[in-house]
């Protein structure tokens, strides 16, 4: 036996989502399919908002969506009248989506037939911020009947989030929400983030949501196309 | 509470250094945890005790080094630690602060073997 002794390592402890991640954003962009992600609490209307962006993207767009949940294929069935390809991942008691379960899901759908694959993370704000799934677009979600705290309270997934997008506007003014004090909130973790304020119920704001999608689009596949 | 996913993680990748070092024990981890990282400290050394019964790893203490959130402010042209990331914006000028130069570690630094 030998006194203990120390040994550097420096290695991340994600290393592994980290270099299959970086390893999935490469085979998105070489398939040329833009790949989004969507995180958000439980119950803020993430379902009824991607049904809507799927089917406003599939009149024009060939998509595909993952959606993660802990358990039923509910969420699924949902989406499918919105877009014929669409998966369930079910996680069990995992709260989050991983590189390796985006992975799995994929298995046997050719990327090159897709423009967009939309992905619903499990309704969590905590746990999804620390896993890279490889998107090149992280969006984070907030109901204006959750309150306009929310971004204070879990800064780190508003921070590691893109694009920020208010639900359920129909029902702000019922609900007394605050929405300069929202984009306050939301701007003082994430500054400079890009907020949309929709109601996918009611179709407001969506064509917003959509128009910026093909706009980031064009922007990125641009350059390869001169 | 995505800490237990963090430990296994976590032991799987000490593990695999120390079969590098040949037949020894690991004593202690050394992790960099950034305030913005987006996990539990408390949580993190809780689940770690858990995961690693069992494992050779076990009865191995965690050794957590705290790491602050750091940003660079343009205006002031210095880098400042930030209590807090509400508001994340400098507490000299209150300019937003737009370049986080540390705070997300998540980063196994060393590891303490005998034998």
């Amino acid at each position: 036996m030998t006194n203990p002794r120390i040994i550097e390592v420096r290695e991340k402890v994600l290393k592994q989502n980290d270099l299959l991640a970086r390893s999935l954003r490469q085979q998105f962009q070489d398939a040329g399919v833009f790949v989004a992600s969507f995180v958000s609490s439980p119950g803020s209307g993430k379902t009824t908002f991607l049904e809507k962006l799927l089917a406003r993207l599939g009149q024009t767009q060939r998509v595909a969506a993952l959606v993660g949940d802990l358990a039923t294929e509910n969420d699924a069935a949902r989406l499918r009248s919105a877009a014929s390809q669409v998966r369930q991942i079910t996680t069990g008691t995992i709260c989050h989506l991983d590189a390796t379960m985006v992975q799995k899901a994929l298995e046997g759908w050719n990327l090159r037939d897709l423009d967009f694959l939309l992905i619903e993370n499990v309704g969590n704000l905590v746990c999804p911020s620390s896993y890279d799934l490889g998107e090149a677009m992280r969006f984070v979600l907030l109901s204006a009947t959750e309150g306009e705290d929310k971004p204070l309270k879990y800064p780190t997934i508003f921070n590691t989030a893109d694009v920020a997008i208010i639900t359920k506007m129909d029902l702000a003014s019922a609900a007394d929400f605050d929405l300069p004090a929202a984009r306050r909130n939301i701007e003082s973790v994430r500054p400079g983030m890009c907020i949309f304020e929709v109601s996918a119920k009611r179709n407001l704001g969506m064509e917003d949501v959509y128009s910026f999608l093909q706009a980031k689009v064009h922007e990125r596949t641009k350059p390869q196309s001169v | 509470m995505h800490e237990l996913s963090i430990a296994l993680s976590m032991i799987d990748g000490v593990l695999e250094h120390a079969k590098k070092q040949g037949d020894v024990r690991v004593e202690a981890v050394h992790l960099k945890l950034g305030a913005f990282s987006g996990v539990d400290k408390d949580a993190l050394e809780f689940s770690y005790g858990i995961a690693c019964e069992g494992t050779p790893l076990e009865g191995s203490r965690l050794v957590i080094e705290q790491v602050p959130i750091v940003i660079f402010c343009a205006t002031c042209n210095r880098e400042r630690a930030l209590t807090s990331p509400q508001p994340l914006s400098c507490p000299g000028c209150h300019s937003p602060a737009l370049d986080v130069r540390s705070g997300r570690e998540l980063e196994i630094t060393a590891l303490e073997i005998s034998g």
